[in-house]
């Protein structure tokens, strides 16, 4: 880490300079915006409810009195009349890596006061959740077209529909709120809200680049969480 | 002071925190404070009467919100305890309450009080008006939000008061919602009762994360010049800390509300094990009850610190302030408040040694519990030493505070009984358990509420509440929760259990009636005296006499805003800079017994006052 002066601040590497800006006045994470603390706590408290969920979901399976359905069975996908396992889930956590990456790139070329690169790749990574949605979607109606529901199910535990349709649905939801939001900062960045600092339309508060940061910080995490729920789901 | 001190000696004025040692000798640097890191915060003032007053975003009127909304909801809940009260003790005037109703207020009763009455107050009233002002910034950072923050929990509210207009009325199963006879058929509003319940649980998190995040990132990241960590008000540590605890135990709320809702609606089975009915197997099968106690009481349990720290916090300020002197032992304080926040996490399964559970589990349980009682005795110990040898002023917020000490040592002490599995086990679902959780988080933070008012109002609205009022307000609730709780404690004891609406023929029948009424009678007047404190309000507001500005002598920097009550942005046109503790009282050789946070080193270094 390299030493950084903020306004007559001297940072510190190490636990000593953690504990010299603990002991500071005004901010405790130098040089951090608020947005962006905010972000990391908020998903602190996030990661939290994925846990909760998670944990459940481990106790629900762990204790059913039926046998747990053969997951890599059920999620296979008949390609030419034979199942490939993991096939769509591969697809679907590439598309959503993949847009990990752009939205990474985003950030810097926001950074950089490069308009049109960045509002193309966060467009990018709208298509690339929004894709993700939909196959998410296409999974869904294929499992519920197969008997799937969440009280129940023909190949074991009822707690399998259960716990998919809910953690799943729940991840699903954080994609769809982060498209929404991919989608409203790409009209803000191509129609340069964040050059001439123009005010939010509800908060009122000036347009910044960070806000993309911000966002991206958001996206992240939503594809880790998936990183787990893939885990947790297809893999065990 | 005499005996201690050379008479002859003069005393230079000086505090612990800011001249460490070097007095004396002046420093030219001695007043520095860094230049400002954040930029000055770009503030949106209202325009219309709805955005001043309805949809505002000045941190000030959305702590008022938020107070009046959870007062409004604990009115409720006072009276559905008058109403449980007249059935336990004078039944024979309770035709109307069937046993359904009974369980429907008490289960209101308790979800109102802990959740939408003391954990708004504390946090989203008390939070929202004094972070800012205390910590010498100008709003909360996120305005927006926080403004979506009160509108999110008035709408909770409003889904939780519907409950009772909804066929079936509100949930009836008790305030832990225990599953599975929650949402089965029998338990009183399980049908669209304990939906509008979840719901508006749900509602509570999402909007109360939205004022979190305000108020942490507020105090982590936008104080005022000077204002370091441990120059903070307790106050502020105290509301911090439960904010953090927040945070982190809402989400298994919100995630066993949203699992148990799908069981209600979807016919999952998350918590649902396989139930026999009337002789029939119903649609459930294979979930686990137990998954969701552990749940909630993960939430529930730092839920008990969430309403007691930031009273922890408010008390030692009120306590220093009126008793003239520094709190003792600030930075153990600070560890203390930061170590119960932490411990809390790891002793929720002490409301499950009846649940069946591994024994070892409950050894551990057991501990951690007891653990917690050091930190907490630390505290009791150092508001007692801040008493000592203080200059105390016996006003009305002074009467609070000790009435907070005695009431919360007491419910502390019963605390300890009920931790011990051993001890926990016959006395689990007694009046005991009521009797301490009622003294310890319910009348303990509340007084400290009423303490807060009487010292904060003349901040808020300008005037100063009438003491005379005050005072008969303290002492019929003093001795009238006294005289509720005490009782109990023996009720508890003999072994009457809780959450029952009749005794019928049973042996407590005929051994606790008198008891039983007694009770009721002083709950009837101690909710009835706290109309004394709405009364003083109007009052006050009408014909009140006008509060100079620091009424107190107080040093945070709520007192030293540019008008008294501090209109939007706080502190005109420079933000205040903080040299010092808020704790400079009586210090020995300066002028005033008391030095604002914003008294610059230079100002009382070298102002050596003769002894008087």
């Amino acid at each position: 880490m390299s030493e950084q002066k903020i306004d007559g601040f001297e940072l510190k590497p190490g636990f000593k300079g953690m504990a010299s800006d603990t002991g500071s006045d005004q901010t405790m994470f130098k040089g951090v915006h608020w947005g962006k603390a905010m972000m990391w706590i908020f998903l602190l408290s996030d990661t939290f409810v994925f846990s909760c969920f998670l944990i459940s979901y481990m106790k629900g399976r762990g204790s059913t009195i039926v046998d747990w359905p053969n997951t890599s069975e059920v999620f296979s996908l008949h390609v030419g009349g034979v199942p490939v396992p993991l096939l769509l889930i591969a697809i679907m956590t590439f598309v959503l890596i993949t847009s990990s990456g752009t939205m990474a790139l985003a950030v810097k070329y926001g950074y950089e006061k490069n308009r049109k690169m960045c509002g193309w790749l966060i467009l990018a990574t709208a298509v690339g959740g929004l894709t993700f949605v939909g196959m998410q979607v296409f999974e869904w109606s294929k499992l519920i077209h197969e008997g799937v529901r969440p009280w129940g199910n023909p190949f074991g535990a009822a707690q399998f529909g259960s716990f998919f349709f809910m953690i799943t649905g729940f991840h699903g939801f954080h994609v769809s709120i982060g498209v929404i939001f991919l989608f409203i900062y790409t009209y803000k960045v191509f129609a340069g809200h964040y050059d001439s600092k123009k005010r939010g339309w509800f908060t009122k508060m000036k347009g910044d680049y960070v806000e993309i940061e911000i966002l991206g910080l958001y996206w992240h995490f939503v594809d880790l969480v998936w990183v787990f729920i893939f885990a947790f789901f297809y893999l065990w | 002071m005499s005996d201690e001190y050379d008479n002859n000696k003069s005393y230079q004025a000086q505090s612990s925190e800011v001249l460490d040692g070097s007095a004396g000798s002046i420093n030219p640097d001695m007043d520095y404070v860094r230049p400002a890191e954040i930029p000055e915060q770009d503030l949106y003032h209202a325009h219309s009467f709805i955005e001043k007053w309805i949809f505002c975003q000045d941190a000030k009127v959305i702590g008022v919100q938020y107070f009046l909304t959870a007062v409004f909801t604990g009115i409720v809940g006072l009276i559905l305890s008058w109403l449980m009260r007249l059935q336990l003790g004078f039944p024979e005037l309770a035709g109307f309450m069937t046993a359904e109703h009974y369980y429907q207020f008490v289960t209101m009763h308790g979800m109102i009080m802990v959740v939408y009455f003391l954990t708004a107050l504390f946090l989203g009233g008390f939070g929202n008006y004094l972070i800012p002002l205390m910590v010498g910034a100008r709003d909360m950072v996120f305005p927006y939000v926080n403004m979506l923050s009160f509108w999110m929990f008035f709408v909770a509210v409003m889904v939780l008061m519907a409950s009772f207009f909804v066929p079936g009325g509100p949930t009836g199963a008790g305030w832990t919602l225990y599953p599975p006879q929650t949402i089965l058929e029998g338990t009183p509003g399980s049908g669209t009762g304990i939906l509008l319940m979840l719901i508006s649980l749900s509602l509570f998190v999402i909007g109360f994360t939205m004022g979190g995040l305000n108020y942490m990132i507020t105090i982590l990241q936008a104080r005022t010049r000077g204002m370091t960590l441990m120059r903070m008000p307790l106050t502020v540590w105290g509301i911090f800390t439960a904010t953090v605890l927040a945070m982190l135990a809402f989400p298994a709320l919100l995630v066993s509300a949203i699992m148990m809702t799908l069981d209600k609606v979807l016919q999952t089975s998350f918590f649902m094990p396989t139930i026999l009915k009337a002789g029939e197997v119903l649609e459930y099968g294979g979930g686990s009850p137990i998954l969701f106690q552990h749940l909630f009481w993960f939430f529930g349990h730092p839920e008990v610190y969430i309403v007691a720290l930031p009273a922890f916090g408010i008390v030692s300020d009120l306590i220093s302030v009126h008793a003239r002197k520094n709190i003792f032992g600030y930075r153990m304080m600070v560890w203390a408040i930061v170590g119960i926040g932490g411990l809390s996490f790891f002793v929720w399964a002490h409301h499950m040694y009846v649940s069946g559970m591994n024994p070892w589990f409950g050894f551990f349980f057991a501990t951690t519990t007891l653990i917690i009682a050091v930190p907490t005795a630390m505290k009791v110990y150092n508001w007692i030493l801040t008493l000592w040898r203080g200059n105390i002023r016996i006003n009305t917020v002074m009467l609070w505070c000790l009435g907070f000490i005695v009431t919360f040592v007491n419910g502390g002490i019963t605390g300890i009984f009920l931790g011990n599995v051993s001890v926990d086990v016959p006395l689990s679902d007694t009046y005991f358990v009521v009797a301490h959780f009622h003294m310890v988080m319910g009348i303990a933070p509340l007084m400290v509420i009423m303490g807060a008012v009487y010292h904060w109002f003349p901040l808020v609205a300008g005037k100063m509440l009438s003491e005379t009022l005050g005072k008969w307000h303290f002492w019929i609730t003093f001795l009238g929760a006294y005289s509720i709780y005490f009782p109990m404690h023996y009720l508890g004891f003999i072994g009457v259990p809780r959450r029952y609406f009749e005794m019928y023929d049973s042996p407590y029948m005929t051994s606790t009636v008198g008891m039983n009424e007694f009770i009721s009678v002083a709950a009837f007047i101690v909710g009835a005296a706290q109309f004394i404190l709405v009364f003083n309000i109007i009052k006050t507001l009408k014909t009140g006499k006008k509060a100079e500005q620091n009424p107190w002598k107080a040093n945070s920097l709520e007192w030293y805003t540019s008008t008294v009550p501090p209109e939007h942005g706080n502190f005109g046109e420079r933000l205040p800079v903080v040299h010092r503790w808020p704790y400079d009282f009586s210090v020995p050789g300066a002028k005033d017994d008391f030095i604002p946070q914003t008294t610059a080193p230079s100002e009382v270094a070298n102002t050596e006052v003769e002894k008087t």
